[in-house]
């Protein structure tokens, strides 16, 4: 029973006992607390997935599309490519970090933030300059949707990694914690048991000893009682008197204490 | 944690010269005061090395949100791409105009996959 399985050691008290207890109590607690949260952050992270998986095949399409203006753009204006690199200063279209709070793990949430003014206003002006108006737009819809995709995926990274050190945590607990402290609640319980035993019998011992001190002190004074008549009374009366004595007598004598 | 990602504001992007001009056309492109710029157009004849060192130092700079990189290019750094396991800058893998995407091929959809069929 104790014996098998990992136990601690602590001094068998009731003390240890009753703290024990309260620790197996209080690991079952957060066991249960802990497989809440795995299951809240499973829930979300099957959403995310999801998301993931939709926006990812979004992407492909919005790219798609983004490629086509381009080739408009370079149809009607010739390649712009150079210019555009050659211009590039300062970024307009930035991303901005926001929290989102699923269950105590941070998330962080990317948002487009959209600067006005350009750095190619110049390009275009000879000819094809609504195509080129019109593929910046539908590349900052494809940006847009990159961003989102982005934070998803690091919500799903992020995810995916508490999720682990939360199992992590849920499966010790369980498999290593709990019947850890179980097996000592039954170490700690079997030796009070042994220890009960052992003081019943050790007072079992004391009262015997007692009975036979008492029988002999009682034969001893019938023989006496059996050779001098007179003082039967009073011996009587001491009897009864000393019987206290008598007890207390020998249990000085018993060396046990 | 909270900074880790609060002064991260710049997209970044490794691509072919469509994919990278469009998305210069949108805004992204920003070069700093040590006239580092935060796109890198690959073509046949840059060197697998140079994307390699493109990659490394986006990733390792502090500003970068969100690292674009066209799948085909992605391919080329493949062991790279595959053991590159931070948060931030968050990687993404875009279809290009010559390569459409294929969804097996992305790294974090084949984690997805690999979720899904469990």
């Amino acid at each position: 029973m104790s014996g098998s399985g990992a136990r601690e050691s602590p001094f068998p008290t009731r003390m240890a006992l009753t703290n024990t207890k309260i620790r197996l109590k209080g690991a079952q607690t957060g066991h249960s607390l802990l497989a809440k949260k795995r299951d809240a952050l499973t829930t979300r992270f099957r959403a995310i997935l999801r998301k993931v998986d939709e926006a990812k095949r979004k992407m492909g399409r919005v790219m798609q599309l983004a490629s086509f203006s381009l080739a408009e753009v370079t149809y009607a204006t010739g390649d712009i490519s150079y210019l555009v690199q050659e211009q590039a200063k300062n970024a307009t279209l930035k991303v901005k970090a926001r929290q989102d709070n699923v269950s105590g793990v941070v998330l962080p949430v990317f948002e487009v933030d959209r600067t006005t003014g350009s750095d190619f206003n110049l390009t275009g002006l000879g000819r094809g300059g609504q195509q080129v108006l019109k593929s910046k737009e539908v590349y900052a819809k494809a940006a847009e949707t990159l961003v989102e995709l982005a934070s998803l995926q690091t919500a799903f990274m992020i995810l995916d990694e508490v999720i682990r050190v939360t199992n992590r945590r849920v499966n010790a607990i369980e498999h290593v914690i709990i019947p850890k402290l179980e097996n000592t609640v039954k170490y700690i319980l079997s030796e009070l048991d042994e220890m009960d035993r052992e003081e019943f019998f050790r007072l079992k011992k004391v009262q015997g000893k007692k009975k036979r001190d008492a029988e002999a002190a009682a034969a001893l004074l019938a023989g006496k009682a059996t050779t001098e008549e007179a003082p039967v009374e009073t011996v009587a009366e001491d009897d009864e008197g000393e019987g206290g004595g008598d007890l207390l007598s020998s249990r000085d004598e018993d060396v046990i204490f | 944690m909270a900074s880790a990602y609060r002064n991260r504001n710049l997209l970044a992007v490794i691509g072919d010269e469509d994919s990278v001009t469009g998305l210069l056309l949108a805004g992204i492109g920003q070069i700093n005061e040590h006239q580092k710029k935060n796109f890198l157009i690959v073509d046949s004849k840059t060197q697998v090395s140079s994307i390699e060192s493109a990659f490394q130092e986006f990733t390792e700079r502090s500003d970068i949100a969100i690292l674009l990189i066209n799948q085909h290019v992605a391919e080329k750094i493949r062991p790279t791409v595959d053991r590159y396991q931070q948060t931030f800058p968050a990687l993404l893998e875009i279809p290009s105009k010559d390569h459409p995407y294929d969804p097996s091929k992305d790294s974090i959809l084949k984690r997805v996959q690999k979720l899904y069929g469990d």
